[in-house]
């Protein structure tokens, strides 16, 4: 068993994770009479890659849906950077600096790949309705340094060709990246993904993957996720929540995941003999 | 050859971001203003100016209005008339309460006392999308009609229930009454539409309006990554009702002279603007002057050519010119649904390329 104490512990690979971001205490989701989440408890470690997986209709979306403060669990605590959170609505949870992006891509179609990836600068503006009406002052200036750091994330994410172009004429994989750079662009401390790699093919999953592996080391990114390729989320992730039918069945390091049995019941199916 | 913005390299974001990007679309633009401003003024006489130029200038202030709350921020609205009248009766209790401020500060603050009315008719939003909003706007619509018609303080008591707009100067000049005279109404109209425009793209192309585009693309996934849906809608809502308030005082203190509030701000008032943004294209600050353009101009072009050219009975040319009107607006929303807006930009787009497009 991985040493996962107080004081955080070190990767492998010898990265040094840090203590908990966040921990979900007791969470128990319903909607009417159906139980999501069941009870389950876990934490995220500053630095670390967090992986939450499990067979379709296990909760992990629903469970990213409570971290970001879409869903309101009917039960249990989320404690952030050491405090319990109140309950919050999504907007002042990204103000928190928790950002993600959607299974379904949830771009803003009409609008340019640079102003979608502006619109993850919005936690970061704050200059008043009549500034930016006169385009005077702290709009504009605000507008010139928060351009600086999304075009940052534009070079990172290689994606300076298609800067200007409408994200509705993007092929699907360009528009994945666009929201890592929407998502990224907002400097958050924690990332969630929810499925970064649905729908790619073996190229498109390598490039994510060196995305999501940079990012977590340039710039220190906590990173939260869902994803079903195994092979993937086993070089990914320094930790695995393995969710079955809203409850937690696994939690550990890839190795332990893999040799856990009730985990190789969900996924392969139980032997009735 | 001379559109397109080869060898003119942006090396700031302030250059990046500005509104003309392309050199020759810049220098048109400096053109068309400078003749709007130095050349019309003394060319104009009262039949441009009452039929073609202030009702365009005003239509395209409320278009630009109604396409920030719609275009940008994607909530239908069916208030725009009720909006305006507000504005032309803040206007008018402005202007009959403090004779000696310029009309110029009655036209703002009337705007600002509808941007008032128009959160509080915005607050539905926040529950409510699409064609249900659109009822509740309605709504809005037929009470403040109501409203103005019922209470004999918003027309001064006065015997006909009709409002009229007293003489108003400007450093001096008359704008609105019997006595003004073309040019003066035409200035007025367009400074303050120039003004208007130049703060709606300001507005649009920065934070505010990137919230609500987020707003009008994905609500939920606006909400996520940061925008408070409730301050997002209820600005656009403001905004949107400041500029339909100043376009109401204008056509009534200014255009008209003279108003009564259900023939003046009715129903049809709202759909004709909400028309001239859908012809001319949602989200473009250009659309809504195209769309403007396109509903003031057309009628009075075709009536001149029926009646004037072709010496038609002026009944039957006022039933054929809404056919024609009604069939080119069928017409072009098949051929182009996006608008006069995404038209332009396609011919921008090809002019770029051309004469050499491989």
């Amino acid at each position: 068993m991985l040493d996962a104490g107080a004081e955080g512990y070190t990767t492998e690979d010898g990265r040094k994770i840090g203590g908990v971001l966040m921990e979900m205490k007791n969470i128990t989701l319903r909607f009417g009479g159906v139980e999501a989440i069941k009870d389950i408890s876990f934490d995220i470690r500053e630095g670390e890659i967090r992986a939450i997986i499990g067979p379709n209709g296990a909760g992990k979306s629903s469970m990213l849906n409570v971290i970001s403060g879409f869903y309101v669990p009917q039960q249990g605590e989320v404690w952030f950077r050491g405090e319990k959170r109140p309950q919050m609505k999504p907007y002042q949870v990204a103000a928190q600096g928790i950002a993600r992006t959607f299974q379904n891509i949830a771009l803003f179609e009409g609008m340019s790949v640079l102003d979608n990836i502006m619109t993850g600068r919005l936690t970061h503006m704050d200059a008043g309705i009549a500034a930016q009406a006169l385009w005077w002052g702290k709009a504009q200036r605000e507008e010139v340094a928060n351009r600086a750091k999304v075009e940052r994330v534009i070079d990172f994410l290689e994606i300076q060709h298609i800067r200007k172009t409408p994200v509705a004429r993007l092929p699907y994989g360009l528009k994945k990246r666009v929201e890592l750079a929407r998502a990224l662009a907002a400097e958050p401390m924690l990332l969630l993904l929810d499925e970064p790699m649905a729908g790619m093919n073996v190229e498109e999953k390598e490039d994510m993957s060196r995305f999501i592996l940079d990012v977590n080391d340039e710039f220190g990114t906590t990173i939260a996720l869902i994803e079903h390729d195994m092979g993937v989320v086993m070089d990914l992730s320094d930790r695995v929540v393995v969710m079955d039918y809203g409850k937690k069945i696994g939690d550990g390091t890839p190795d332990e995941v893999r040799s856990n049995q009730d985990v190789i019941d969900a996924y392969l199916g139980v032997a009735h003999d | 050859m001379l559109y397109r913005e080869a060898g003119d390299f942006s090396s700031t974001y302030e250059k990046d971001g500005q509104t003309f990007p392309i050199k020759f679309d810049r220098w048109g633009y400096y053109v068309l203003l400078a003749v709007a401003f130095l050349v019309v003024p003394f060319l104009i006489n009262d039949y441009w100016a009452n039929a073609v130029f202030v009702p365009f200038l005003i239509y395209a202030i409320a278009a630009l209005g109604l396409n920030i709350l719609t275009g940008y921020c994607g909530q239908v609205s069916l208030g725009t008339g009720g909006f305006m009248a507000v504005g032309a009766y803040a206007c008018y209790k402005l202007m009959t309460s403090f004779p000696d401020v310029s009309i110029f500060f009655h036209v703002l603050i009337a705007g600002g006392i509808t941007a008032g009315v128009g959160v509080i008719f915005g607050l539905p939003s926040l529950r409510i999308k699409g064609f249900y909003l659109a009822v509740a706007t309605l709504a809005a619509q037929f009470f403040l009609v109501w409203l103005f018609n019922k209470v004999p303080w918003f027309y001064n008591y006065s015997a006909s229930g009709q409002i009229s707009s007293p003489e108003r100067t400007v450093f001096g000049i008359i704008v609105t009454g019997p006595n003004t005279d073309a040019w003066a109404k035409y200035m007025f109209c367009l400074i303050i539409a120039v003004l208007l425009a130049w703060i709606a793209r300001n507005l649009t192309r920065g934070a505010v309006g990137r919230k609500w585009m987020a707003i009008r693309d994905m609500d939920i996934a606006a909400e996520i990554i940061g925008v408070n849906p409730l301050k997002a809608k209820l600005s656009a809502f403001a905004v949107s009702s400041f500029f339909i308030g100043v376009a109401g005082a204008l056509f009534f203190s200014v255009y008209l002279g003279a108003v009564e509030v259900g023939e003046a701000f009715g129903i049809q008032k709202s759909f004709l603007v909400l028309f001239m943004i859908i012809i001319g294209g949602l989200g473009s600050i250009f659309g809504s002057f195209a769309g403007a353009a396109f509903m003031v101009l057309l009628p009075v072009l075709l009536k001149n050519i029926l009646v004037g050219q072709l010496g038609w009975a002026t009944d039957l040319a006022a039933h054929i010119e809404f056919m024609i009107v009604g069939g080119l607006i069928i017409g072009f929303l098949i051929m182009e649904p996006h608008g006069l807006a995404q038209l332009w930009r396609l011919a921008k787009e090809k002019l770029r390329l051309w004469p050499f497009p491989h």
